[in-house]
């Protein structure tokens, strides 16, 4: 529940990786082989060992380089609720109800942002009319109306950050 | 292995319907995947199951588009990507369809979704996630979608994000599912 605050605006230390870890990064970003050996598969596509694949991929998790290393589901595919719902919150409110909406269960990501709306949070759900009923006590819980932004159409999803 | 092991457009009918065995294998992995040479078989002795049946439900799941892919999920900042702009953008309805596949197209484009307005707060319709290892780095980006879009976009903003405020995922609870039937 607390807030990772940003750095202000200021020169990005650019964070500096090794080679190795580099590589291992930039591949796992990319989906692991479905195979009985996968680490192995890995390793060898990188001409390394499956140890250092092992070992390099449990330090960057433990540095929390990667926050996670796993299977990634596709929520609506499994008939789940998933939508993004903004707030308009005054100043004075913003910390009480972020604690309030960050206590569900559902939110999965919420981001503060500079803009009127200044509350952006993903809604996961396992049932696709969960999301209404969700909304429906945020809002009674904080006061504030809750503006679902579900998606209407997806043009693209690529999540690759090359370093 | 791929990167767009998903389908985008799917039928609202027909979601994929977990198994019992699927659902067991999103719990064990929520945290992730074992970290071991066979993390199936490992996988299959936490849960009685054999490692060959692990793998083909991973495999059966991933098919289904249900199972995006197994991989990384970066902290972006860590990786020196420190901003990330929300670049949204008010186009014409009838121009979106084109329009969204463009941006999406764009190298530095990471999601584009259509959607909708809610007036008088809001009255953009097309959002296109832009990260970025500057803020203008960001701006730049977005200057190149805005020459993109040209007379179909009546306004834009980019919002940036200033603090994390909660970051977990998807979570799923115990329940009952069928049996897999294969």
């Amino acid at each position: 529940m607390s807030a990772t605050i940003e750095r202000p605006r200021r020169e990005a230390r650019l964070p500096e990786f090794t080679d190795l870890e580099k590589a291992v990064i930039n591949r796992l970003q990319h989906g692991l082989p479905l195979v009985a050996n996968p680490y192995l598969a890995v390793a060898e596509e990188l001409a390394i060992s499956e140890q250092a694949l092992l070992d390099t991929l449990e330090k960057l998790l433990d540095e929390r380089v990667f926050t996670r290393f796993g299977p990634m589901f596709n929520a609506g595919e499994m008939g789940g609720g998933l939508t993004l719902a903004a707030m308009r919150i005054a100043e004075e409110d913003f910390d009480r109800v972020a604690s309030q909406v960050n206590a569900f269960d559902e939110v999965a990501h919420n981001y503060r942002r500079e803009h009127e709306l200044n509350m952006w949070f993903v809604l996961a759900t396992e049932t696709g009319e969960g999301i209404d009923g969700v909304i429906e006590q945020i809002e009674a819980r904080t006061g504030y109306p809750v503006y679902n932004m579900p998606k209407e159409e997806e043009f693209h999803v690529r999540l690759h950050f090359p370093v | 292995m791929s990167v767009s092991t998903f389908p985008s457009e799917h039928s609202a009918d027909t979601h994929y319907q977990l198994c019992a065995t699927d659902r067991q294998l999103i719990l064990a992995t929520q945290a992730g995947l074992p970290l071991t040479a066979d993390p199936w078989a490992t996988l299959g002795e936490q849960l009685g199951i054999p490692a060959e049946e692990v793998l083909a439900r991973f495999q059966h799941m991933q098919d289904a588009g249900v199972l995006r892919r197994v991989a990384a999920v970066p902290d972006h900042y860590k990786l020196g990507y420190r901003f990330n702009g929300m670049t949204v953008w008010d186009i014409r309805d009838e121009a979106v369809p084109e329009m969204g596949q463009r941006v999406g197209e764009l190298p530095f484009v990471s999601h584009c979704y259509r959607r909708p307005r809610h007036q008088p707060w809001w009255t953009y319709n097309l959002f296109a996630m832009v990260h970025g290892t500057s803020r203008q780095e960001v701006e730049d980006k977005a200057g190149q979608i805005r020459d993109l879009l040209g007379e179909a976009c009546s306004s834009h903003t980019i919002l940036y994000s200033s603090a994390i405020l909660k970051k977990t995922g998807l979570r799923l609870k115990k329940q009952g599912d069928a049996p897999c039937s294969e």
